[in-house]
């Protein structure tokens, strides 16, 4: 569980976070949702540890952030995993290489050790075929489950994910965010997903925060975000005419 | 303009706290060997051998005298060589090649967010990525002693090929009042090269924003430093030594 207390961020004068509270529950797929410019990235980034908040707290696991030591940072670190928007991979290793990574770098296990372990999460996001292909020689949605694969093969306690599905085509789109979804649950995560990809939020938001202009605007579950009378939520969620007749036919039935 | 020299200065101090596994760092200090040190040698020696050979021909028709002896262009070419052609102007285009190849793949890493993803899993990346092209660039005093080699033997090819000198003359010349320590002087002012080769690229590449277009630019911004730096670097090491 990861818990945010008034977190507020500032570049030179321009306030992009405006006192956050919430709370990232845990074995749930957390969605944060908003338009371009709404601190979504922001906010990630402060969880990840790459930016720092000029005001508020953040628990992770009821233990805040900022009075941690340095060890316990480093242990904090080794509990995150992460999906970038752009996959992140690294060009000149292959699948197999880009998973081992993490554990290469942070473990003292032996080479058969770290193999059977990057092997197994390679399994699981059914990668095994292109086990041995550089990331330019595989689809985006292949990549994508590449780095999931490297960002959960440390076993992390938190998951978070920039637009894991941006740049696919919505079947793909579909798989990877099953893959999140199923993920999280079977090793009972705490997933925070930054999203503007509705059907993301139809399929996997099992809690939702929305943003707007750098505050919470409202948060919930994907089905009371059908219900809500919340005119920026609807406005966002519901833009298309596809997710205004979706919208309608659930109220209706 | 000091704002990124205090940048450049505190990422050098970065570049050696919380080192990288041993076992990982072998292995990425070898692929940069081969990069940076083992991949320039074929550009070197070209360049070197022509360089010598034009050195030593200009010398050879601007000196025409009764009273200068054939030695001279052997001596000159040597002279030449050794004190600047090799280190200073080797490294003026290992700043092209060298330099570019560290920024872009640098900043190529910046913008597809790889450096971040290090930085998340609690991994110094600038003792990762720098760390390694700084070890394998205090190689190149072996990349500057192939430079002088094939240098003067450029020089003796076209001495002789151009009919200017007698191989007698020229190794005379090569010979004549030798110091030892204009050797060990190159190889100090190539060792500060080195490590402007190594850092100042990194810097522009560690630190850019933008997207690929910005990594052209990093690129071409980072040989122009590089060679900046290299040129007053050599001006106040040639001061320092033999002032």
């Amino acid at each position: 569980m990861i818990r945010l207390e008034n977190i507020q961020k500032y570049f030179d004068d321009t306030a992009v976070l405006k006192g956050i509270t919430t709370e990232f529950e845990k074995g749930k797929t957390n969605l944060v949702i908003g338009q371009s410019g709404s601190g979504k990235t922001v906010l990630l980034k402060i969880l990840l540890g790459l930016f720092t908040p000029n005001k508020g707290e953040i628990y992770f696991e009821n233990t805040p952030f900022s009075s941690m030591t340095d060890d316990e940072h480093r242990t904090l670190r080794r509990e995150i995993g992460m999906v970038f928007q752009g996959s992140a991979l690294y060009d000149s290793m292959t699948v197999l290489e880009n998973v081992l990574f993490p554990i290469r770098m942070l473990t003292k296990l032996s080479e058969s050790e770290m193999i059977a372990q990057a092997e197994s999460v390679i399994e699981r996001v059914n990668l095994s075929d292109a086990r041995n292909k550089l990331p330019n020689e595989i689809s985006g949605g292949m990549q994508k489950r590449v780095a999931i694969a490297r960002a959960v093969v440390m076993r992390p306690k938190y998951l978070f994910c920039d637009e894991p599905n941006s740049g696919l085509d919505p079947k793909t789109a579909i798989v990877i965010d099953n893959l999140i979804q199923e993920i999280t649950h079977e090793n009972n995560i705490t997933t925070v997903i930054n999203s503007h990809d509705m059907n993301s939020v139809m399929e996997i938001g099992e809690t939702i925060l929305f943003l707007e202009n750098g505050e919470k605007e409202w948060e919930g579950t994907k089905d009371n975000i059908f219900k809500t009378d919340n005119e920026a939520v609807t406005d966002f969620v519901y833009s298309s005419n596809l997710f205004k007749k979706v919208r309608k036919l659930y109220l209706e039935s | 303009m000091l704002k990124h020299i205090g940048a450049y200065f505190l990422m050098l101090r970065m570049v050696f706290v919380k080192p990288t596994k041993a076992n990982v760092m072998y292995g990425l200090i070898f692929k940069e060997i081969q990069d940076l040190i083992i991949g320039s040698l074929g550009i070197v020696c070209f360049l070197s051998f022509f360089v010598g050979g034009v050195v030593s021909i200009q010398t050879a028709l601007n000196i025409d005298g009764e009273l200068i002896p054939e030695s001279l262009v052997g001596f000159a070419t040597r002279q030449s060589i050794i004190l600047e052609f090799a280190p200073t102007f080797m490294a003026i285009i290992l700043a092209g090649k060298v330099g570019s190849y560290i920024t872009s793949s640098i900043g190529t890493m910046r913008v597809t967010e790889q450096i971040d993803a290090l930085e998340v899993m609690g991994i110094n990346s600038l003792n990762y990525l720098i760390f390694p092209k700084l070890v394998a660039m205090t190689l190149l005093p072996i990349v500057i002693i192939f430079s002088m080699f094939l240098g003067i033997f450029g020089g003796w090819a076209a001495t002789i090929y151009g009919g200017f000198s007698s191989t007698a003359a020229f190794v005379e010349g090569v010979q004549m009042d030798f110091k030892p320590f204009h050797v060990f002087y190159a190889f100090i002012k190539t060792f500060l090269f080195a490590i402007i080769l190594a850092t100042i690229p990194s810097y522009h590449g560690y630190y850019m924003r933008g997207g690929a277009l910005d990594v052209g630019r990093a690129s071409t911004v980072s040989f122009v430093w590089c060679s900046v730096v290299i040129i007053v670097v050599n001006y106040f090491t040639t001061h320092m030594f033999f002032s």
